[in-house]
């Protein structure tokens, strides 16, 4: 096998990429406990057992390139720099939120950080990210814009569109479908038709298929893929398979899936086990290094649950506020 | 042989091609004088008294009151009680054939205004009369533009070559007002003199544009002949501080409309299209910006700022000053203890807006000054 | 100052404001044409020329002629609107709304809110709408009370080729979502434009002309038709106002109820639909607010509640005209009992 080229990361990065993972996956294991105490309002779709792909595209982006997420956005959000706190509190409904209540967990956004909001509308985001890419691409900022979408997402027009405007445009576009194998409750061997693969070659974008609990894999064809556009080579597009650990929502019984088959996936696959495992047997970075991030994660994901708990409610006159700029 | 005289659609300004008789003041039977207002005219801009040309009998209201007309139709007859009523008859049907083939044949539309490229940025400026006679100069006020003038440049055009300027911030010209106090727009105005060619003229100025022409007179007394001041800036510390703060804030009709209806003895003057006409101008790029420069540089604290009544003193230039006595703007007694050589004229039923409520006499006394009849 | 078209105004107003800010962009479909085939670049400019000459005036990277893919570039539009761009997008059709709605309503409408005041989506949408063209179903509608209902988006129908320049070049300025409704049947239409820009301010109605009798409010193409029924009922001896609101969201509500209070009584001119339009919106708010100043029952005048027809004569029956309006007016001017009892 060749030497992945995320293999040589420096230390610094290898932490940072770890310590997102980790934070994403902290999250989102504590939102579902949370969730199931009936403190959170609304509904919640969780991120956990995909951690590879968001920080795996987003260690390669920066401030100045957008991405465009889905209804499971947690992950998204974290990779892209949204605060840890604002998020939690967020999806608790309070003022202190990144939205200051107004979205919720399915709308958190941070336009800032270029993260262009989880979105409620299976195959909504695509194309924003390419209009995030026509601006990049007009105002000469050297950005990409990163489109990440489900199996269920692949199915819509907005995909399609989008992928077949981001050709005819020669968009800086990077369309990411994450398969963790069910639209909703269907299975994607049942819904998705042909080949993924094939439809982004069928508009002239180049796709490579990637292991999705890979980091490494998913870092290195992230990396191309984005050098690629970035450099004006036009979109690209990734197929990373992958799990999700939870339902589609909090409260999904998931009837639909074998049984046993999530444990089956922590127990085999599962992609910081993966991660610290290949670190540390190449020596890269001590099981220390990765048990302090641990507990420095599990603090800060414990404190910002205890903050957004204690954080006010907005007020009723913020119904009001923030439709528009002026009216 | 009596006579028949025809009474037509007057002419209110260059741009004026219709207008609508409101209401008749005269029945027919009853006799008029010459100068008597005889009936309304309203225009798209303003509703103006039509002061009778002739003397004699009104025989006929030949246009209805509410009945829109071109400029020149026949609105009525005056003839005497000799002349029987079927000559009446036929001197209408001849000239409505007559006004009918000659409104065919010219569909000429009136020269509108012009634009000249100046030191300063673009004029634009109404020009009319005979280009050899000498120059009168119209110089509007704050907030206005060359239809300021409408109602006396066709009559002053008539021994006269008149511009009306637009200032800067106003109208058509440029709304870069880089230097927006009364010396900085007389310069604007010198500058649109040099494009057109003009080495002097006889000035016409209202309100704020007096100011802009006592600063010219001070500056550049060779280019001034003389200066007609009509309601002028200048001459005094008090400014209507409501009227220019409410005209840059107003955005929309019922703010403005009381605002210009304190411009004139007689509120009924303002007819919503010149309120429109004032917000279209309003709106444009550049103008909120133009007027708050100029209204803080002349008109700071609701104060003028610039004194130019020394200007006067001397009696190289001659000078006259019109006001109106129920100008709410700048108070009338602006125009008392003026230096004796400067004549000073004040009519009663007349605003801040002499130019447009005694237009004849405004006219009038203008050519005088300035060395010529109408 | 001179003559120009509504169209011309359009154009105008896109040029100016292209020229002022680098920022704005133009993007639809066919809206300079002929990207790719053999013939003349430019060879459209929009299905109705509107946008003719641009594509000369600052290239193709400021003037995107897209695929025939609404909910991709209106999409595009409001993503790049949320970063940093000042995207006009034509939806050539107000009917296609029906392919990209999501995009508007769904999106656009709702970042502010959703982000908690933290986007900015400066995005303005254009598209034609309007009956008479002979178009037929699905291209004649009048969508605009749709966009109403959504908060989030502004709703400007412009009446004339002067409005149309000043409401365009604001909805290009404003920071929030705008869909700017052109009807197809006034391109020709001319009159005096100022060839310097110039902004109209949103939620400010005009007053198209003032009477003391009825209030007649209408938008869009219904203005000059109701102008024209206010001509006729001079005649007649009843005197009405005519409110052009300009923009249905924001509505600037207080002058209507101010006119009505005046009058005593009102007419509701829209060509849209008659269910849930903005005839029955504005009527539901002057008799919640003002019933009390009313003299006689709100009159609308709309279309009958059909799809839009093809046939000429079909067509011509369906569209308000001055006929029906000043009928509206009569009706509403006899005494109450006689109404009562009719």
């Amino acid at each position: 096998m060749a030497m992945s080229r995320a293999l040589q990361l420096s230390r610094e990065d290898l932490l940072r990429a770890y310590r997102q993972m980790r934070t994403i996956r902290e999250f989102e294991e504590r939102v579902h406990a949370e969730f199931a105490t009936g403190d959170i309002p609304g509904f919640v779709h969780l991120y956990a057992g995909e951690e590879a792909s968001a920080v795996g595209v987003c260690m390669h982006l920066t401030d100045k390139d957008a991405i465009a997420s889905t209804h499971r956005g947690h992950g998204h959000c974290i990779a892209k720099g949204c605060d840890v706190h604002g998020m939690m509190a967020e999806i608790y409904g309070r003022k202190s939120g990144l939205c200051a209540g107004k979205g919720g967990s399915m709308h958190i956004a941070d336009v800032s950080k270029g993260m262009l909001g989880a979105n409620g509308i299976v195959g909504g985001g695509a194309p924003l990210a390419c209009g995030a890419a026509l601006a990049a691409k007009t105002l000469k900022t050297g950005g990409v814009a990163v489109a990440f979408g489900g199996d269920g997402a692949s199915n819509q027009g907005t995909t399609a569109e989008s992928m077949n405007l981001a050709t005819v445009w020669k968009l800086p576009v990077i369309f990411v479908l994450e398969d963790n194998g069910y639209a909703e409750s269907t299975a994607s061997g049942w819904s998705v038709g042909g080949d993924a693969i094939k439809r982004a070659e069928g508009f002239g974008i180049p796709g490579v298929r990637v292991d999705g609990h890979d980091f490494f894999a998913v870092h290195d064809a992230a990396g191309e893929a984005i050098e690629r556009t970035r450099s004006g080579g036009g979109p690209s597009f990734l197929h990373l398979k992958l799990n999700r650990y939870y339902g589609h929502f909090e409260g999904d019984g998931q009837a639909y899936r074998r049984d046993g088959e999530v444990a089956g996936l922590r127990a085999e696959i599962d992609t910081l086990d993966r991660f610290r495992r290949r670190v540390t047997e190449a020596k890269l970075l001590e099981e220390n290094d990765l048990a302090g991030v641990d507990r420095e994660v599990l603090a800060l994901i414990e404190d910002s649950v205890r903050t957004a708990k204690s954080a006010a409610a907005p007020k009723s006159a913020d119904l009001l506020t923030d439709v528009y700029l002026s009216y | 042989m009596a006579a028949i005289l025809p009474l037509t659609m007057p002419k209110f300004g260059l741009a004026m091609t219709e207008g609508m008789v409101a209401a008749w003041q005269k029945q027919p039977g009853e006799t008029i004088r010459q100068g008597e207002e005889i009936a309304d005219i309203e225009t798209s801009k303003i509703t103006s008294a039509y002061e009778s040309p002739v003397s004699g009998k009104l025989r006929r209201q030949v246009l209805e009151a509410g009945t829109m007309a071109p400029v020149g139709a026949l609105i009525g007859v005056v003839a005497d009680d000799a002349v029987p009523d079927a000559e009446i008859d036929a001197f209408i049907a001849d000239f409505q054939s007559r006004f009918a083939a000659s409104q065919a044949e010219a569909g000429a539309e009136a020269a509108g205004p012009e634009r000249v490229q100046t030191a300063q940025g673009t004029a634009q400026y109404l020009a009319a009369g005979p280009a050899e006679a000498p120059v009168i100069l119209f110089i509007h006020g704050f907030g206005g533009d060359l239809n300021n003038w409408m109602f006396l440049q066709p009559a002053l055009a008539e021994n006269f070559r008149t511009i009306a300027l637009d200032l800067p911030g106003h109208g058509g010209s440029t709304k870069q007002v880089p230097a927006p106090d009364a010396a900085g727009l007389a310069g604007f105005v010198l500058a649109a003199m040099d494009a057109l060619g003009i080495p002097a003229a006889h000035l016409v100025g209202h309100s704020m544009g007096g100011a802009v022409a006592l600063a010219m007179a001070r500056a550049n007394a060779e280019r001034v002949l003389s200066l007609s001041l009509i309601s002028p800036a200048g001459l005094g510390v008090e400014i209507n501080r409501g009227y220019i703060e409410g005209f840059i804030e107003a955005r929309r009709g019922k703010h403005l409309t009381p605002l210009l209806q304190s411009l004139f003895a007689d509120p009924t003057l303002v007819g919503q299209d010149m309120v429109e006409t004032v917000l279209r101008y309003k709106r444009l790029d550049g103008v909120e910006a133009a007027l708050r420069a100029i209204a803080s540089a002349q008109f700071p604290e609701g104060r003028q700022a610039a004194s130019l009544r020394a200007v006067l003193d001397t009696p190289r230039t001659p000078a006259q000053v019109i006001w109106g006595m129920r100008d709410a703007i700048i108070p009338a007694a602006h125009a008392e203890n003026l230096p004796a050589h400067v004549k000073v004229t004040l009519f009663d039923a007349a605003g801040h807006m002499a130019q447009m409520e005694r237009p004849a006499d405004t006219a009038e006394r203008i050519a005088s000054l300035a060395g010529g009849g109408i | 100052m001179s003559k120009k078209s509504f169209r011309q105004a359009i154009n105008e107003a896109l040029a100016q404001e292209m020229e002022r800010d680098p920022r704005v962009v133009i993007m639809g479909e066919d809206i300079a044409g002929g990207l790719g085939a053999p013939g003349e670049d430019d060879a459209w400019g929009g299905v109705l020329g509107v946008t003719k000459g641009l594509v000369g005036k600052f290239g193709r990277e400021r003037v995107l002629d897209t695929p025939i893919t609404e909910s991709g570039f209106i999409g595009a539009a409001a993503g790049a609107a949320l970063r940093g761009l000042r995207p006009v997008a034509e939806l050539m059709f107000v009917d296609f709304m029906g392919v990209c709605f999501d995009q508007i309503f769904n999106q656009a409408a709702k970042f502010r809110y959703m982000f908690g005041g933290k986007a900015t989506t400066p995005l303005v949408i254009r598209t034609m709408f309007g009956a008479g063209f002979r178009a037929a179903s699905q291209h004649s509608q009048c969508l605009y009370p749709i966009f109403t209902h959504i908060p989030g988006l502004k709703v400007v129908i412009p009446s004339s080729p002067y409005e149309a320049k000043g409401l365009l070049i604001q909805s290009i300025r404003d920071d929030d979502p705008v869909i700017f409704f052109e009807h197809k049947v006034m391109y020709d239409v001319e009159e005096e434009v100022p060839d310097e820009p110039y902004a109209i301010p949103f939620g400010e109605a005009r007053f198209v002309r003032e009477g003391d009798d009825v209030t007649i409010v209408a938008f869009g193409r219904m203005v000059s038709m109701a102008s024209q029924a206010a001509e006729a009922l001079a005649k007649e001896g009843v005197s009405c106002s005519v409110i052009d609101p300009r923009t249905a969201s924001p509505l600037d509500l207080p002058t209507i109820l101010e006119s009505v209070r005046e009058t005593g009584r009102l007419v509701l001119v829209d060509e849209a639909s008659p269910r849930c339009n903005l005839a029955t919106d504005i009527s539901a708010q002057v008799a919640e607010q003002a019933f009390d100043a009313l003299k006689a029952p709100i009159r609308m005048v709309s279309p009958p509640h059909t799809p839009v027809p093809f046939a000429p004569a079909l067509e011509d029956e369906f569209v308000p005209n001055a006929e029906k309006i000043a009928a509206a007016v009569r009706s509403t001017m006899r005494a109450p009992s006689k109404q009562a009892a009719e």
